[in-house]
């Protein structure tokens, strides 16, 4: 009998043990954090190509004819006007507009959505859709076991997959989703990623995982494809500007708070959870916003840590991710900030455990590839 | 892990290598693992006085930063500019290349030979 406490594992789990992944817990899950070094696998996302375990996320399944009503009711966006084949960014919302998770949802066929949800939050989620989703003709299925989750990304991924696949991929689009064979596996082929490149994710039956893994491995390694952990994933995601579930993203805040507002739909016809709280967010005179801050120095501001004003004790914000960026060689990081005259080229200072640092405002992205 | 037998060591998983009352001293390999890939460095400056685990430096990777705590009293005479350009040499290299500084001790300090610090890494 397992532990309750006892970490949960991927299908690829022996395949990380055999490959001498440094594991570590994350959101209850024995996940890979490197596998030689996390630098290097940052690199060869950058340079030519990674593949990531991502099996660890959820996957909910919303089918039926009012599938996508239920949907347009449960989230902030509108994926009944999405078109079968394409892949959407969307969120979560409470009642009072704050964040429960940021998800990407697919549509698989006219009346069945797949739903993404990070592995912290799928029990929420799935939850949330089941209440959300009651009033509709539509089924809502928590399919996370059966799914097992790869990603391809990096410069040289195209080559890898359309190698793997034996399809031409230049036709599947940035967010847009196909099936595909992988070996002798059936597999959902999206053109989506969290590391700021090009890159796939390739949605397999939990039992092909190894077979999936093991064919873009062989294949790929010819073309400079490497195993990748979690910790370059977050170091990649951040240099790309994209914000993590309980880093950058909270049930403390609305998507406006933290830039995202574009996401929400408000002219749904039948409403949705949060829609009066996300009005009043979106016309609200704001000063919180999420910054992106460079530094000339390589010592890191990190979660946590006070945002002030140069010279001063005026703390007007915290930091929610930083690193030493590998790509760009200083510092980066994101906070939320409550100003709003923190324009890009605005000094500003981090408290970076007892001695200030000294960082300049910049847009985000931090990195964005070249097309 | 390989922990040299000729070298002293203390329980913040840092090793002194003894030449008369100077020690060169640096981070194990068990500690260069459990960083992850450092990428910046900060020491002592020459000079400064060091008091035994307090911090004096400091080791940061991708994903966290860590204290380097000063492994007895004494001061420090010589750091390794190399280390700092390269931060790499402290995981290529942890008990070689990738040594941090070198200090005068003053006083006695207690630290654990290869034997105890082994046993102390295996038990977590």
């Amino acid at each position: 009998m397992t532990s309750p406490l006892a970490a949960r594992t991927t299908p690829l789990h022996d395949i990380h043990r055999q490959l001498g992944a440094t594991l570590t817990d994350f959101a209850g899950w024995s996940m890979p954090l490197k596998y030689t070094s996390e630098v290097a696998e940052h690199h060869a996302v950058r340079r030519a190509a990674g593949m990531f375990d991502l099996s660890h996320m959820g996957e909910l399944e919303l089918s039926g004819p009012e599938a996508g009503a239920a949907l347009d009711y449960a989230l902030v966006s509108m994926p009944s006007r999405m078109q079968v084949g394409q892949a959407r960014y969307s969120m979560l919302v409470s009642a009072n507009g704050g964040i429960l998770d940021d998800l990407i949802v697919y549509r698989l066929t006219q009346e069945k959505f797949m739903v993404v949800a990070n592995a912290a939050n799928v029990r929420r989620v799935y939850e949330e859709l089941v209440a959300r989703a009651s009033g509709y003709t539509s089924e809502v299925r928590d399919a996370s076991a059966e799914w097992g989750l790869i990603a391809v990304q990096g410069p040289s991924s195209a080559l890898i997959v359309a190698e793997a696949t034996g399809d031409d991929v230049s036709g599947l689009t940035y967010y847009s989703v196909a099936g595909a064979r992988v070996g002798k596996h059936d597999v959902l082929l999206a053109r989506t990623g969290y590391t700021g490149e090009d890159g796939f994710e390739v949605y397999c039956a939990a039992d092909a995982a190894v077979e999936v893994w093991s064919e873009f491995a062989v294949l790929g390694s010819p073309h400079g494809l490497v195993p990748a952990g979690l910790a370059c994933r977050d170091s990649l995601r951040l240099e790309a500007g994209m914000p993590l579930y309980g880093q950058e993203l909270t049930s403390q805040l609305t998507p406006f708070d933290v830039g995202l507002g574009k996401v929400v739909v408000h002219d749904k016809p039948d409403g949705s959870v949060g829609a009066a709280a996300l009005l009043e967010a979106r016309d609200v005179d704001r000063a919180r916003r999420l910054i992106g801050l460079a530094s000339v120095g390589r010592r890191a501001p990190r979660a946590g840590h006070a945002v002030l004003r140069p010279g001063t004790s005026e703390r007007i914000g915290t930091v929610t991710s930083g690193v030493p960026s590998p790509t760009l060689g200083h510092a980066v990081a994101m906070a939320i900030v409550d100003a709003d005259d923190v324009e890009p080229g605005t000094k500003l200072e981090i408290d970076v455990r007892g001695r200030t640092e000294q960082v300049e405002v910049v847009k985000l992205p931090f990195y964005r590839r070249d097309r | 892990m390989t922990i040299p037998t000729d070298l002293s060591y203390t329980d913040q998983h840092e090793w002194l290598r003894f030449d008369g009352d100077n020690a060169r001293v640096g981070v194990t390999a068990y500690a260069s693992e459990a960083l992850g890939d450092v990428v910046f460095i900060e020491l002592p400056a020459i000079g400064s006085k060091l008091s035994a685990g307090e911090p004096c430096g400091e080791l940061e990777s991708t994903k966290s930063v860590s204290d380097l705590f000063a492994p007895a009293n004494g001061e420090v005479v010589e750091i390794n500019q190399a280390v700092v350009d390269n931060p790499q040499l402290l995981n290529d290299d942890p008990f070689g290349t990738g040594w941090l500084f070198v200090m005068r001790l003053e006083g006695e300090a207690p630290l654990l030979d290869a034997t105890a610090y082994a046993k102390l890494t295996t038990e977590g």
